[in-house]
């Protein structure tokens, strides 16, 4: 993309200013707390995942983050710049993709993104990377098709690109694979990648959990307005370092080798389950174990429960309790 | 920048303002100019013959400031309010909330957005108007001025409403039970005069009655009010209508949760 970015390192340079930092931040709606005092810091140059289940507060945050709604306490930094006081550079440094798909019906894709360019003082010099942002989104042929006349996934798309008309730092996306094909959540990934590359931030909310797995590097978790974490994604991986193996065998009646009844979870007639940890076990020993004891090897699946099974137990949304 | 004032921003936002309502001229345009003409050929027709407003002046040629002037009012405070109300309704009004752009320049842009607006249908409406009727024109300066703050008073009370108001059925009734009332009320068909001593007396607090006054003085140098009079009071009934709408905006009322 046109503007070159450095990359920072985080660590080692303590002094350098976050790209976000929460301090103390509370938000109430009427008789409901949905933030009950936020403090985080999302490091610059991270690709940050904010999760929780629906309704934890992750918009409420952005929202303040973003100056579409105001705490009742604490404050927010973005790029250093203090979102209440200094809102014109907070909010040059900040691109949003809101949660909700909107637009103005009444203009087309091209228009649409003229106008952002302006209210950021932008004028007709930004044209260039307009064209830019229409190619890389794969909106060209619809540039000037009026914006209701475009499916949900193109609408995204745009929002997108308004996000990113004034070339911001911190990039947050709320959401922006919910309800999106297979193919288009793809593209998303790898320019969400590429952004990330160029040197922006990104925060990114997502339901989908392999998602902020595969993609995110800092992880934080919220849930009822409470903060449940914040790690690096490899510690919260570590926090939980099992994966379950699944094997079907050739006869139902046998003596399992003695080396795998610790790691059996479950027997049920030829279909055997272990529970392996990430870094201490290997398949390929449980395989070797099997044969030696004159077993075949029918079937065979692993689950890599991972992220997933760390956020049902910070959101207690798992069936056992622990 | 920090206490700049974003210039391209403002601007930016005033001519979207300003094309979104000319992309539906027919609507914003054409149909309040019909409907002033239709007033013009009923009660100019049935009443021309019965009343003189003022010595020398005929009825339907008095009526036109009159219906300009109402068509200012209620054009400008449709302009505002429904654009404002409608990107709150879809959401789309994240867009400029996201933006650096500030209450001022919010504000500004939409005022003057309706004062185009204003401005444009009261022009139409005089276009068409003169070329049945011979309308003096006394004071241009007054009738300009008088226009500018008819329009630009109702852009803020627009702005007011339409950040109000959560839903179509508010402000319409808003405009059907306070604009609407108090335009018809305010000396467009009559001079106050014609009335009974009480009603002349509660014509006084109303703030279209000094809009309409001093307009019509534009154009025939007579007037119920006295043009300061009506100066004055129009002034002061921006002056307090921008500070409120300025504050609604700047403490993010129903915009900014
Ligand atoms: N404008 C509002 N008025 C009243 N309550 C609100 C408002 N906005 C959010 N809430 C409440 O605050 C809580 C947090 O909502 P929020 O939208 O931040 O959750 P979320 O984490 O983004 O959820 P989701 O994953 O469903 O998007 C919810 O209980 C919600 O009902
Ligand atoms: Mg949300």
């Amino acid at each position: 993309m046109g503007r070159k970015m450095r990359r920072f390192q985080c660590w080692g340079w303590p002094a350098m200013t976050a790209a976000v930092s929460i301090q103390g931040v509370h938000k109430r709606f009427a008789a409901l707390q949905a933030l009950k005092g936020i403090s985080m810091e999302v490091p610059q140059g991270s690709f940050f995942g904010l999760l929780g289940p629906n309704g934890a507060g992750k918009s409420t945050l952005i929202n303040i983050m973003a100056g579409l709604a105001r705490a009742d306490a604490g404050s927010i930094h973005v790029m250093g710049h203090d979102v209440v006081s200094a809102w014109r550079q907070s909010r040059h440094a900040l691109g949003v993709v809101p949660q909700e798909l909107v637009y103005d019906p009444f203009f087309s894709v091209r228009e649409v993104l003229r106008l952002q360019s302006g209210y950021f003082g932008l004028g007709r010099g930004n044209d260039a990377w307009i064209d830019e942002l229409l190619e890389i989104l794969s909106l060209t042929d619809k540039a000037d098709a009026n914006l209701q006349d475009l499916s949900g996934g193109m609408k995204r798309r745009v929002l997108i690109a308004q996000a990113l008309v004034h070339r911001p730092e911190v990039v947050v996306l709320d959401e922006p694979t919910a309800g999106v094909d297979v193919e288009l959540r793809r593209s998303l990934w790898r320019f969400a990648r590429r952004l990330h590359r160029e040197g922006h931030t990104i925060l990114l909310t997502t339901h989908y959990l392999e998602e902020a797995e595969s993609l995110c590097d800092e992880i934080a978790i919220l849930n009822r307005g409470e903060l449940m974490t914040r790690d690096s994604k490899r510690n919260l991986l570590a926090r939980y370092p099992w994966r379950t193996l699944h094997i079907t065998v050739d006869h139902a009646t046998f003596q399992l080798p003695e080396t795998l009844v610790s790691l059996l979870t479950n027997a049920d007639d030829n279909c055997l389950t272990f529970r392996l940890h990430r870094e201490q076990d290997t398949i390929g020993e449980v395989l070797a174990a099997l044969q030696s004891a004159g077993l075949t090897v029918v079937d065979l699946s692993t689950e890599e429960v991972g992220l997933e099974e760390v956020f049902l137990r910070l959101t207690g949304q798992s069936g056992e309790n622990t | 920048m920090k206490a700049g004032f974003n210039v391209r921003g403002f601007y930016t936002l005033f001519a979207k303002e300003v094309r979104r309502f000319l992309k539906v001229t027919v609507q914003t345009v054409l149909t309040p100019m019909v409907t002033a003409l239709l007033f013009l050929l009923v009660f100019g027709q049935v009443l021309e013959a019965h009343v003189e407003v003022y010595a020398g002046v005929n009825y339907s040629a008095f009526l036109i400031p009159g219906l300009m002037m109402m068509s200012i009012i209620q054009n400008a405070f449709a302009n505002s309010s429904s654009s404002i109300i409608q990107s709150k309704m879809t959401g789309n009004l994240v867009f400029v909330l996201l933006a650096p752009i500030s209450s001022l320049e919010f504000f500004a842009a939409f005022v003057l957005a309706a004062v185009v607006r204003g401005l444009l249908v009261a022009l139409a409406v005089y276009g068409v108007a003169v070329l049945f009727i011979d309308l003096p024109l006394t004071h241009p300066w007054a009738i300009a001025v008088f226009a500018m703050l008819g329009s630009a008073t109702l852009g803020a009370l627009g702005v007011i409403a339409g950040i109000w108001a959560d839903k179509y059925d508010q402000l319409a009734g808003f405009q059907n039970f306070f604009i609407l009332p108090l335009s018809f009320l305010s000396g467009v068909f009559y001079s106050i005069h014609a009335l009974p001593e009480i009603w002349q007396q509660i014509s006084h607090f109303n703030p279209f009655f000094y809009l309409i006054d001093g307009f019509r003085w534009g154009f025939f140098g007579q007037s119920d009010a006295g043009v300061v009079m009506s100066l004055s009071v129009s002034l002061g009934f921006l002056f307090v209508l921008s500070g409120l709408a300025l504050y609604l905006l700047f403490k993010g009322y129903k915009i900014r949760r």
